[in-house]
């Protein structure tokens, strides 16, 4: 079974390497996103969204889902370090009550 | 007097002075991602920080008193809760998801509309990352919570 797994994900790496060849260069003004996406955005900002600064329509207002992920994102992983650690937490006090162990603390 | 978490007159001082100015700047970089570098991630952080300076400063009974962990979490939901329905506000107008241009602002025309819904998800996200933050903070060094 640990074979067909390593087999598996050996076929993957293979087909994303296989797949990387096709993508476009590192910053290629040719890329289609160079081509449209890019300056549709910078041209229509200021018309768009009276905001001088593209970055911030394209964070908050083009690509307004990711910044939605990204924020529930970090909530969640703040969420996820509380119940961590008061778990930990419960698990110190009880074994310092039980056992009076000078080495935890 | 109530005794406090660090006895030293000077870095009590420095740091309620300091204090406000942070939060300060923390708006404003917040106010000025629409002209430069700024938003909503780096003005909360800014304002985490005065926050975990005064918890660092005051001691956390008396900073618990003034900001406790609850309230945090409640800031961080909040931050979320203001995000998701400036998304969801222009659905009941008929437009789709997160299209500020149809939010419920009359008074002023589309674009303009486009920059307040900006600033209203740049808040958002401001008080989210604030509250995750202190929440954070207070979970790696505090003792009741």
């Amino acid at each position: 079974m640990r074979w067909l797994n390593l087999f598996i994900m050996l076929l993957f790496a293979a087909l994303m390497l296989y797949a990387t060849a096709d993508l476009p260069g590192h910053a290629d003004p040719q890329a289609p996103a160079s081509l449209h996406v890019t300056p549709t955005y910078i041209e229509n900002t200021l018309k768009d969204t009276h905001t001088p600064n593209v970055v911030t329509s394209v964070l908050a207002d083009y690509r307004g889902y990711d910044t939605l992920g990204e924020t529930v994102v970090i909530f969640t992983a703040g969420l996820a370090c509380v119940l961590v650690l008061m778990k930990r937490k419960a698990n110190d006090k009880t074994a310092l009550s039980k056992h009076h162990r000078s080495d935890r603390m | 007097m109530i005794k406090q978490h660090y006895q030293s007159i000077i870095v009590q001082t420095v740091c309620s002075l300091l204090i406000p100015f942070i939060q300060l700047f923390a708006l404003y970089v917040i106010f000025h991602g629409h002209y430069g570098p700024g938003g909503g991630f780096q003005g909360g952080v800014l304002l985490a920080v005065s926050v975990i300076l005064q918890r660092l400063y005051l001691g956390q009974k008396i900073s618990y008193q003034k900001f406790s962990p609850e309230m945090a979490m409640a800031f961080g939901a909040v931050g979320l809760l203001i995000y998701g329905l400036a998304g969801a506000i222009p659905m009941a107008y008929g437009a789709s998801f997160l299209d500020y241009g149809h939010l419920p602002l009359f008074w002023v025309h589309d674009a303009e509309r486009r920059a307040l819904g900006i600033l209203i998800v740049e808040i958002g996200i401001g008080l989210g990352v604030f509250g995750t933050l202190v929440l954070i903070f207070d979970n790696l060094v505090g003792e009741r919570w």
